[in-house]
């Protein structure tokens, strides 16, 4: 068998084992599919009854947001189990076998990304019972959840980084927990970001958290003319600038990502 | 006989600490090999660089003719490693993480669910199967850890410290597997901090101490390094220990040990039974009444503490103890 070959049988393979096991955990599983429930329900009533947008609801503008909101806080379960792994030995077992080694990360993040799928369509469908609606084209619905679902994937290679650096469960869930906040609040998700005080307004609409939720709004066609038009750059041309978020991370967290792999486990 | 593993010169060093410092070993195809030490003697450490989990700082080393560092994709494929930590999979069954190992050894889907059965059926697991792991016992996860070692039927099988932690069935339970791979012609090295244990199961025996090899031998060629038999016996009082020691010390080939919680002295003697017959002779001519008295070949807990001058691990000194309160 080639070395291509083989790298994707195994990934398949270490693929199909963490998608069991998110399925058998139920407190994996509650991050994947109820988290993302309670998000939709949550904020579209609670904020959704209290704030108004000219033109539009705010619950339409709000799931978008949620949607990224969900990628970020979910790829933390990719860190966690990471590093659950790390210290329990299994990966000593799989590197004493003929296996190749990218798969461990190739497969934990194909896993993550299924586990997206199943979060976003959940939310999705609760969105879609609540009142959110797609004004855009089918095709552009389509490129909107695919680049979110890139996206994801990207995201869980930096996770994945974040978490071979730290090595232990309880310190990836503080120092994770510390981090999505503010890049899920300090943005678009939730508010204007034209709005927002003095230096929070640049770091708001640079963070690329808002250029993805931005990117999504228009693709859903959840935006209203009645709506200010966005003065950042990367805010004015969301959908590319989304897209090469994407490549960017993948490109500098992948070799990262597999570097500290490495050093984690040959010690 | 070729030899299934071979070391030299192992160096491997965390800071100013030699975790190995110019550890060597051969062992000869079909073979046990036991690693003999304490707690970070490098026994581990050893096994992780002839896994190919570690690269030794200096030294060389080949396993099925293939070399740790420069054969490691073609080496993996020979060898079945089961650790001191199960590495198995809590969330999946036992016929998952079996049939796992069988697809990361590329024996294809049909070939590794069979395998899988094979395995689960021969350790005894066969009901808990479909059962996910993490409702195992410790001594159900240690075999179906190693069951995930013998899947791709290696020839060579590292085993580090396979019964640490378990209780005393699940331990010979484990024994007796071991054995019979043993009798299948495996090749086999084994590190244990139990004496008995690298006693039962390993043809030759290495002990280790501060990441090199001090003794080497088999069971029996050890236990002729730190000389005859020992006179063992326990009195009743402590003046008798006294001189129940005073009384013996000229029959004494070596030094004596006292042991004086469990009232017990250990004598090394040249002239075996002849030689207990004397010292209880001399005991009953100064009326010294002895509670036991016996003749011992030495264990593999003089070995070590001959060659080191301490006793081998804590948990070995307290199986003394336990072993007192059982005399007293």
């Amino acid at each position: 068998m080639n070395t291509l070959r083989l790298a994707v049988a195994d990934g398949v393979t270490i693929t199909k084992r963490n998608a069991l096991k998110i399925r058998r955990a139920p407190d994996l599983l509650g991050g994947v599919v109820m988290l993302p429930i309670v998000f939709v329900l949550l904020f579209t009533y609670v904020f959704g009854s209290m704030i108004s947008l000219p033109g539009m609801s705010y619950g339409e503008y709000l799931l978008p947001g949620i949607f990224v909101m969900a990628i970020v806080t979910s790829a933390q379960i990719t860190g966690y189990t990471l590093t659950q792994d790390l210290q329990k030995g299994i990966f000593d077992r799989f590197r004493t076998l003929p296996m190749s080694p990218s798969a461990v990360l190739t497969g934990q993040t194909l896993s993550d990304l299924i586990m997206n799928v199943t979060s976003i369509a959940t939310m999705a469908v609760v969105g879609l019972l609540v009142g959110w609606r797609v004004h855009g084209s089918p095709f552009e619905a389509a490129l909107g959840f695919l680049m979110l679902l890139l996206f994801a994937y990207a995201f869980s290679w930096v996770t994945a980084t974040v978490a071979l650096a730290l090595r232990t469960p309880e310190v990836f869930n503080n120092i994770a927990t510390i981090m999505s906040f503010p890049l899920v609040f300090l943005s678009n998700a939730f508010v204007d970001s034209a709005r927002l005080p003095g230096p929070l307004r640049p770091i708001a609409e640079w963070n690329p958290v808002s250029t993805l939720v931005q990117a999504a709004r228009e693709l859903f066609g959840n935006t209203s003319p009645a709506l200010p038009v966005p003065g950042a750059w990367p805010l004015r041309h969301a959908v590319p600038v989304s897209l090469l978020w994407t490549a960017v991370l993948l490109v500098v967290f992948v070799p990262l990502a597999t570097r500290l792999y490495k050093r984690a486990v040959s010690r | 006989m070729p030899d299934a593993i071979v070391a030299e010169g192992l160096v491997k060093r965390y800071g100013d600490v030699a975790a190995l410092d110019g550890m060597g070993l051969t062992v000869p195809e079909g073979t046990v090999f036991g690693l003999l030490g304490p707690n970070g003697a490098g026994k581990t450490t050893t096994v992780r660089i002839l896994t190919t989990l570690l690269k030794p700082d200096a030294g060389h080393a080949t396993v099925a003719g293939f070399d740790v560092v420069r054969d490691a994709d073609r080496l993996r494929a020979r060898i079945g490693v089961s650790g001191q930590y199960a590495a198995v999979d809590d969330h999946l069954t036992g016929a998952e993480n079996l049939e796992m190992v069988g697809r990361l050894h590329h024996l294809g889907t049909r070939r590794s669910r069979e395998r899988a059965r094979e395995l689960l059926d021969r350790f005894d697991l066969t009901g808990a199967a479909d059962r996910p792991v993490h409702g195992y016992s410790g001594g159900m996860r240690r075999r179906l850890d190693l069951a995930g070692a013998l899947v791709a039927e290696p020839p060579v099988l590292f085993l580090d410290e396979p019964t640490t932690g378990l209780d005393p069935r699940a331990r010979i339970g484990l024994w007796e597997v071991i054995a019979e791979l043993v009798a299948g012609g495996t090749t086999v090295l084994l590190t244990t901090q139990y004496l008995e244990e690298a006693d039962r199961l390993a043809d030759r025996i290495a002990v280790v101490d501060h990441g090199r090899v001090i003794a080497l031998g088999t069971a029996d060629e050890l236990k002729d390094q730190v000389g005859g038999d020992r006179i063992q016996l326990s009195v009743t009082s402590t003046a008798n220990l006294e001189s129940a020691a005073r009384t013996l010390a000229p029959l004494a080939a070596g030094e004596m040990r006292i042991d004086a919680g469990a009232l017990r002295v250990t004598i090394p003697v040249t002239g075996g039974a002849a030689t207990l017959t004397e010292a209880l002779g001399h005991l009953a001519a100064e009326r010294i009444t002895v509670r036991d008295a016996g003749l011992r070949r030495p264990t593999l807990d003089d070995v070590f503490l001959s060659l080191t001058g301490r006793q081998a691990d804590e948990k070995a000194g307290a199986k003394v103890d336990e072993k007192s309160k059982e005399t007293a």
